[in-house]
């Protein structure tokens, strides 16, 4: 598979389509339609070619596949792209997301479709960029440039708090980031290089390595987002059009856990080991404090966006434990996430663009005239809470059992929030479809119909099939994780044994 | 050494300057003895001139050749810094054309007076001692004086000039002060001989002194903080032609004596100048940031912009070493790029053939123009630095710069003060694509939206192609190594 650059297609073949939906003539119904069929192409083709990396995917190393390189900026700053088994899933999930966002986007978007779409292709190609990147500029250049048509979507497209929501969307993840931008820069001088494969093999000195953490840290947390700068979250998720919620629960807010697992953990282990115990923390108090807080909120995305704030708690915990199965678990919770949150803000935006309303108050007893749409909501509120038997448990359960081998405490604090958590999907769930369909406004709505179907129930399936059977995706991941795993319990097992000597050396 | 060998070598080695002098007299003549159609004839005559000098600038030699006794000195730095301000020129005196014709300003001193200001830019890149790069400013800043205030029935314009005037005149004499100071107590005016004088022990204080004045006169032609106060008036003030040359052309001129001046004269006195510049970029990076935002005028706006991007150039040079000297060149250049571009944009802001200067004049720009409204979000997104544009990679060379120097501390205030600045270009996007159309503007011209085409290709593919402009501007940087 060394022939074609199949990363690069992959990258910017929705480019190409975004190209294509610009040189569509005209703003009339049929415009606007070849745009949302062109758009659903592109996506599509994108999708299947990307399962053929996949195919051709070989599992038994940890080495990068399909690499390509090209000169690019000049000296050793080259475009350099390839995927290893922690991120070849996530450029999965991107591209298997996307035409669910174009299809619900069908009937919901009316003004200004094409720009619409031309945002979420070349939001596509950034994002997908983001999981192939093999140099630090790059890196950035994609994690950055996705900013730019989020920004708009939101802004464009969003509700009646948009423009507050996407300032503070924008503002917030780009200050995180550019102090990552001096860290790489930091990094590039002192290990001369921007290939991220020869950096992860590079031994950034001890006294380096707190600041380079909390610089990426700044930017990843951010984007994860964690407890406490969380809070632009909710706000961009309740104003951002459904597909835009997809989008950043599915994967805007991966990067920065891809990110810990790309950069944090594996090139600062000393760093990391020595802010392991503030990570937890933070995990631990974004787990309870966040899913408290969901329990008191009015709004179904709102709610739905604090519950990601904790779910990616886990994640957070997980990847710092350092070990295989919380770097694994923490890796399948996100994947698992990016299915069930984009379903669940799917959820919503079926019963948004009927009743033009996400006051949970508004609804009740959605089952007796949406019984379809029940059923769904509900393994996607079940695979939420984490119920063994859906994907949403597979994550959770490995997380906690990392973290109950690091700390017991941790495992216990975390363990209550799973039960808050089941506190407040469940409760949603109620309020929302069961009870007595007593207000007149809900009296004559409609269940799903085909293409919503269609959007849906492949989700279902996944979400069911990952949590009965995960072994596609943890065999894919296990040996790179297995290798980031060692190679951080080897550095600092070396930076020990560094520090024994040094002791013995004194006495 | 021989000083005065006017030989046929030499004037062909100085041809550009010679051309550019003679030519603006040439105009000078048409303009003032041809009746009707005289705006119209020099216009064309001083942009082919450009053009001509342009291309005889990458004839002549430009491998450290140093005329009139090391007065002139033709090497790469010079020639790229050259090539980037004939073309801030040369487009400003496009842009110009339209403006001329609807506003009924039938002046044909404006094209001559460009042509002046860009003999003297040209002298200031290439100024190899004090006296010729006192000489090329004034130059330059005599023209550009004039030029402020050439719509003299408007009491803005007039104001623009003559506070210009006024500040510029000051910032001369702080400049000449300290040429004076430096010479008195190095000896020479050349600039490598006050390198070797002030490389034996410490440098003398009246030196230190002289340094210092330098800078300050020099900060001021580049319009930084605390020597900034003067260009929001005179970017609002002046005619917006003009405003879009001032902020082009003589800004990249301006860095590239200040760059000159202090690498080749003072290498071995880079901790005294290097934290001036340090302070004098963070406040620029800073104020401009912090003052833009409130701006309701999209001139005044890009006035504070200039003063923060200046400040981003100077990161470059604070660094001191060759790859910051080489930030500054691609800063310069992309720069060049986004500016010519917005202010296309400013131009064509007109409604019943009538210029609008209010940012909220841009209304749902994106609903009227959405062509014009999308290259004008992507210049304003670069300008503040986002990546992939262009803006973001000026951002990285001279933040990486700084960061080899170590030069932590500036390079963190710097980016932060980008997130901030990055406030005010996504307000100016908001009105374009958030907020409800105000009506719409008159047709863009066809010199407009070319220049606009061009600065629009340049700012938006830059990261597909990168790689030349880079390895021109590691080359130019070598040149003054």
């Amino acid at each position: 598979m060394s022939g074609w650059p199949i990363l690069s297609v992959v990258t910017f073949l929705p480019l190409v389509g975004a190209l294509f939906v610009a040189l569509i003539r005209g703003d009339d119904e049929i415009a606007r339609r070849n745009a949302r069929f062109v758009a659903l192409w592109a996506t599509l083709i994108t999708f299947f070619l990307s399962l053929l990396i996949w195919i051709y995917f070989d599992p038994g190393t940890e080495e990068f596949q399909f690499v390509e390189e090209m000169p690019w900026l000049g000296g050793v700053i080259a475009y350099r792209m390839g995927v290893d088994g922690i991120s070849m899933l996530f450029v999965i999930l991107t591209t298997f997301l996307m035409p669910f966002c174009i299809l619900a986007s069908w009937v919901a978007v009316e003004k200004r479709v094409k720009e619409y779409i031309i945002a979420f292709l070349v939001l596509e190609t950034l994002m997908i960029g983001v999981f192939c990147a093999l140099d630090l500029v790059l890196f950035y250049l994609f994690f950055e440039g996705g900013l730019i048509p989020m920004f708009l979507i939101i802004g464009v497209w969003g509700g009646q708090r948009r423009v507050y929501a996407s300032y503070k969307f924008f503002l917030y993840t780009l200050l995180g980031s550019v102090l990552m931008l001096i860290a790489m820069m930091a990094m590039y001088y002192e290990a001369g290089t921007t290939n991220i494969v020869e950096l992860l093999e590079h031994d950034f000195p001890a006294s380096m390595q707190p600041w380079l953490w909390v610089a990426f840290f700044a930017s990843f947390a951010v984007k994860m987002p964690m407890w406490p700068v969380h809070t632009w979250l909710p706000d961009a998720h309740v104003e951002a059009p459904t597909a835009g919620s997809v989008i950043l629960a599915g994967i805007l807010l991966k990067m920065g856990g891809y990110g810990f697992l790309r950069f944090s953990l594996p090139m600062f282990p000393l760093a990391s080991d020595m802010f392991a115990p503030l990570v937890f923390t933070l995990s631990v108090v974004a787990i309870i404090y966040t899913s408290l807080v969901a329990l008191m909120q009015e709004d179904i995305k709102k709610l739905i966006a604090y519950s990601s704030v904790a779910h990616m708690g886990f994640v957070t915990m997980g990847i710092f434990t350092g070990t295989m199965q919380g770097i694994h678990g923490g890796l399948f919770q996100m994947l698992s996430h990016g299915i069930v949150s984009g379903a669940l803000f799917l959820c919503v935006g079926v019963v948004y663009d009927r009743m033009h309303t996400r006051e949970i108050a508004a609804y009740g007893g959605l089952v007796n005239r949406m019984p379809l749409y029940a059923a769904a909501f509900m393994v996607f509120t079940m695979a939420n809470v984490g119920l063994p038997g859906t994907s949403g448990f597979v994550g959770e359960f490995l997380t906690l059992l990392a973290a109950f081998e690091t700390n017991t405490w941790i495992a216990f604090f975390a363990t209550s929030g799973v039960i808050l958590s089941a506190g407040y999907a469940l409760w949603l769930y109620r309020r929302v479809i069961f009870g007595v369909l007593d207000k007149d406004s809900l009296k004559s709505i409609l269940d799903i119909d085909r293409r919503e179907i269609a959007i849906l129930a492949p989700l279902v399936l996944l979400t069911i099939l990952f949590g009965v059977y995960p072994a596609p995706i943890l065999d894919v991941t296990a040996v790179s994780v297995e290798h980031l795993s060692k190679s951080y319990s080897d550095a600092l097992a070396a930076a020990q044994a560094v520090m024994q000597t040094a002791g013995l050396g004194a006495q | 050494m021989d000083l005065m060998t006017f030989t046929s070598d030499t004037l062909v080695a100085f041809s550009p300057e010679i051309l550019l002098a003679v030519g603006a007299m040439v105009l000078l003549m048409i303009g003032a003895f041809r009746d009707d159609g005289a705006l119209g004839v020099v216009t064309g005559g001083a942009i082919a001139l450009i053009v001509t000098t342009l291309a005889l600038v990458h004839v002549v030699p430009s491998d450290g050749l140093r005329l009139f006794g090391n007065s002139i000195i033709l090497d790469g730095f010079a020639k790229f810094l050259k090539t980037l301000t004939l073309i801030g020129s040369a487009a400003a005196v496009i842009m110009s054309i339209d403006w001329m014709r609807s506003a009924r300003m039938d002046r044909f001193e404006y094209p001559v007076l460009i042509v002046l200001a860009t003999l003297g830019m040209m002298i200031m890149i290439s100024a190899g001692d004090l006296i010729a790069l006192y000489m090329g400013i004034e130059l330059q800043s005599l023209a550009l004086y004039v030029v402020a205030s050439i719509q003299r029935d408007s009491t803005r314009s007039t104001e623009a000039g003559l506070k210009y005037f006024a500040l510029g005149a000051l910032s001369s004499g702080m400049l000449l002060y300290g040429c004076s100071l430096i010479y008195g107590f190095s000896g020479t005016i050349e600039l490598a001989k006050i390198a070797t004088l002030a490389g034996h022990g410490e440098a003398s204080v009246g030196l230190v002194f002289g340094l210092v004045f330098l800078i300050a006169g020099l900060a001021f032609k580049v319009s930084a903080v605390p020597f900034h106060m003067w260009t929001p008036d005179v970017y609002e003030g002046a005619p917006t032609p003009v405003t879009a040359f001032f902020a082009s052309a003589p800004k990249i001129a301006g860095m590239a004596v200040f760059v000159r001046a202090m690498i080749s004269g003072f290498p071995t006195m880079t901790p005294e100048w290097q934290q001036v510049i340090v302070f004098v970029s963070i406040a620029s990076m800073v104020l401009g940031a912090f003052a833009a935002i409130g701006q309701r005028n999209i001139k005044r706006l890009m006035a504070y912009s200039s003063i923060g991007h200046m400040g981003y150039a100077l990161v470059g040079l604070a660094s001191g070493s060759e790859s910051g000297v080489k930030g500054v060149i691609i800063y310069l250049t992309l720069y060049l790029a986004m500016t010519l571009g917005t202010f296309a944009c400013i131009l064509a802001m007109r409604r019943n053939d009538a210029a609008v200067e209010e940012i909220d004049d841009l209304a749902g720009l994106s609903r009227n123009s959405p062509l014009m409204a999308f290259v004008l979000a992507m210049l304003l997104f670069s300008l503040a630095g986002i990546p992939p544009l262009a803006g973001f990679f000026a951002k990285f060379y001279v933040f990486l710069a700084a960061v080899e120097a170590g030069l932590y501390p500036l390079a963190v205030i710097g980016v932060v003060a980008s997130v901030v600045g990055a406030y005010y270009y996504l307000r100016i996007v908001k009105i374009i694509y958030f907020d409800e159309p105000a009506p719409a503007f008159d047709k863009m011209s066809g010199e407009l939206a070319t220049v606009l085409a061009v600065s629009g290709v340049v700012v938006i593919l830059f990261f597909v192609y990168p790689g030349p402009l880079v390895s021109a501007a590691t080359a130019a940087a070598k040149a003054l190594f």
